[in-house]
């Protein structure tokens, strides 16, 4: 583990997280600690849970064991003298303000220019004033470079410029945690790299991110720490290098021997 | 023309580089222009059209020698007062009717999504009812229910009454009606509510919920305003054989457009003219709302195709933008380019 954590609270802690889809068990007691301000990015084969976990964090996913605490605040649930009760779905709600998540197909709201889809929260859950909102709205899509396309919808945009107005979306809610499920795998490979630019943007200005990916050399570049998940377990937790470099495990080394060879990586 | 030389071919055609790279080297196809070649002949449809025009004549012979048809008497029905009155009931019927339904529709659709399994079998069962009836027989039960039902109150159940009066009273023909269409309506309606709330992504739900929107905002603001684009339509085939459905109440009494013409002619045996006035006032209607039933579409087909994008101002003054003008220009140019 590097410095980041101990020094001040933790932004996220997972203690032995257990999730199951009916029999199936994709999360077997999972424990993950990500410290403010750091860039944590999750690695695994398809199916390894890392997106389960990812979507956990946000209460999209109900856990059906151990706990997840963001800035010390218990997700999901509540505990009481009775014992643990679920939170409300106004509760949950209102958790989900402070965390912010892009997925890997947008999810844009594709009846609404990208402007209205960026400012929909802020001014709808936040209350905030609607000029407010919108002068807010334009300088988060100058940042992602799309301040002409303020008033395009979303089917008028590529793959890339959707996903970076999810991003300035997500942004726009001022959150303190950015969840990304995936975000480059539904994009044409020349389109990857103006999302992962964004991405290395908001790493550097500080804001604390958990990135579920397949780009081994963003991981590299970005990350202060890597995951490697596989089965519904953390296989490896540690520096890039020590990660991608000298993996401790078997499986994360045959693994990453798919990304690092000279030719591309085989589609699926 | 296989074997004509590359190098000459190739001299003639370097004023067009694309072509150039995009014929086979060994190909050596001649410089063709496909501009002004014979279109295919089609002497069948030739037939069908003649066969048509024919038919057509029959027709307009028909309808302008045959005296049964009494056009005269059309004319003078066509706007008394009396048939007035009956459009007015039907429109009325048709609106109350379908207010009821979009309403309880709604209801019901959410009801059948719910998670909790008696609300969702309830709303479930409450479908498979009324649109497993007839409408018409729903129409006669409602108007009987004195029958079955004397008498009608309200109060706690089990308990004490506060309301009550004869059914014969309180069930008049006029609401025998909306009873009967408005909640048969109400559970077609429902299916056609859930299945545009099941079209949507729930990707969208996903997304909306991340950014801290409560389910019922989720639904107004992201989930609903998607759905219509698949509600609309149905709804307003929905709304246009309400109207023609309405002409069933005829048969509890109500004097409807259809009810009214029949008082007509039983009295006057002017059968076949009223019976043509009722269609021409049934087709001006149905006409209005086809065409209300397509602006409708247009606009909220919003954000669903790169060209579309209108104001609700555009749409409420009827100002259609001519959405693939630019692209069929763009396309003449260039042939004239060539």
């Amino acid at each position: 583990m590097t410095g980041h954590d101990g020094t001040q609270t933790p932004m996220v802690v997972a203690h032995q997280v257990r999730k199951h889809f009916g029999q199936l068990e994709v999360l077997k007691a999972v424990d993950l600690t990500v410290g403010t301000g750091e860039v944590v990015v999750l690695l695994g084969p398809s199916g390894s849970g890392k997106s389960t976990f990812l979507r956990c964090i946000n209460r999209l996913e109900r856990l059906d064991g151990g706990s997840i605490h963001v800035q010390d605040e218990l997700i999901g649930f509540r505990r009481t003298p009775a014992g643990i009760r679920h939170l409300k779905p106004r509760e949950v709600t209102r958790q989900r303000r402070d965390i912010g998540m892009v997925f890997q197909h947008f999810n844009l709201f594709p009846h609404l220019t990208a402007l209205a889809n960026v400012i929909e929260a802020p001014t709808g859950v936040l209350r905030e004033p609607k000029n407010e909102a919108r002068a807010r709205a334009l300088e988060l899509l100058e940042r992602v470079g799309l301040a002409d396309k303020a008033d395009a919808y979303p089917r008028q945009l590529s793959g890339g410029q959707q996903q970076r107005v999810a991003i300035a979306r997500a942004l726009a809610m001022r959150p303190k945690l950015m969840l990304f499920d995936e975000p480059t795998s539904a994009l044409d490979p020349e389109l990857v790299g103006e999302v992962l630019a964004t991405m290395r943007d908001l790493a550097r200005d500080g804001l604390t991110m958990l990135v579920v990916t397949h780009e081994v050399n963003f991981a590299r570049e970005v990350a202060d720490r890597v995951v490697f998940m596989d089965g519904g377990r953390v296989l490896e937790n540690g520096s890039p290098q020590d990660v991608l470099d000298n993996p401790a495990h078997p499986r994360t080394r045959s693994f990453l021997s798919r990304f690092l060879t000279a030719s591309p990586a085989p589609e699926r | 023309m296989a074997t004509a030389k590359p190098p000459p071919a190739q001299g003639k055609n370097d004023a067009d580089d694309a072509t150039e790279n995009s014929q086979a080297p060994g190909g050596g196809a001649d410089v063709v222009d496909v501009a002004g070649a014979a279109p295919v002949r089609h002497p069948l449809r030739w037939l069908a059209v003649a066969v048509l025009a024919v038919l057509f004549a029959q027709l307009v012979h028909f309808l302008t020698t045959n005296d049964n048809f009494e056009w005269d008497v059309v004319g003078s029905y066509f706007n008394a007062e009396i048939i007035g009155r009956g459009i007015a009931t039907t429109l009325e019927l048709t609106l109350v009717a379908m207010a009821i339904g979009i309403f309880g529709g709604v209801l019901i659709a959410v009801g059948r999504m719910s998670e909790n399994r008696v609300l969702s079998a309830v709303c479930g069962a409450y479908v498979w009812f009324f649109r497993g009836v007839p409408v018409l027989v729903q129409l006669v039960l409602w108007y009987n229910m004195s029958a079955l039902l004397p008498r009608v109150s309200f109060g706690i159940p089990f308990g004490p009454e506060l309301v009550s009066g004869q059914t014969n009273e309180l069930i008049t023909p006029f609401l025998a009606a909306i009873l009967g269409l408005g909640l048969n309506e109400a559970a077609y309606m429902a299916e056609i509510v859930r299945g545009g709330l099941l079209g949507v992504d729930p990707g969208q739900t996903e997304a909306a919920s991340a950014l801290g929107m409560g389910p019922a905002r989720v639904l107004r603001r992201v989930v609903l305003p998607q759905a219509m684009r698949f509600i609309v339509p149905p709804t307003g085939s929905q709304v246009i054989n309400m109207l023609k459905a309405t002409s069933l109440v005829s048969v509890i009494a109500l004097s409807d457009l259809l009810y009214t013409v029949q008082s007509i002619y039983n009295r006057t045996f002017e059968t076949i003219p009223l019976l043509i006035v009722a269609c021409l006032w049934y087709l001006v209607m149905t006409t209005v709302l086809y065409i209300g039933q397509s602006y409708i579409e247009h606009h909220y087909a919003r954000g669903a195709d790169r060209n579309a994008k209108q104001s609700f101002w555009d749409f409420a003054f009827f100002r259609r933008r001519p959405a693939h003008a630019g692209a069929a220009g763009a396309a003449t140019t260039t042939e004239e380019d060539k």
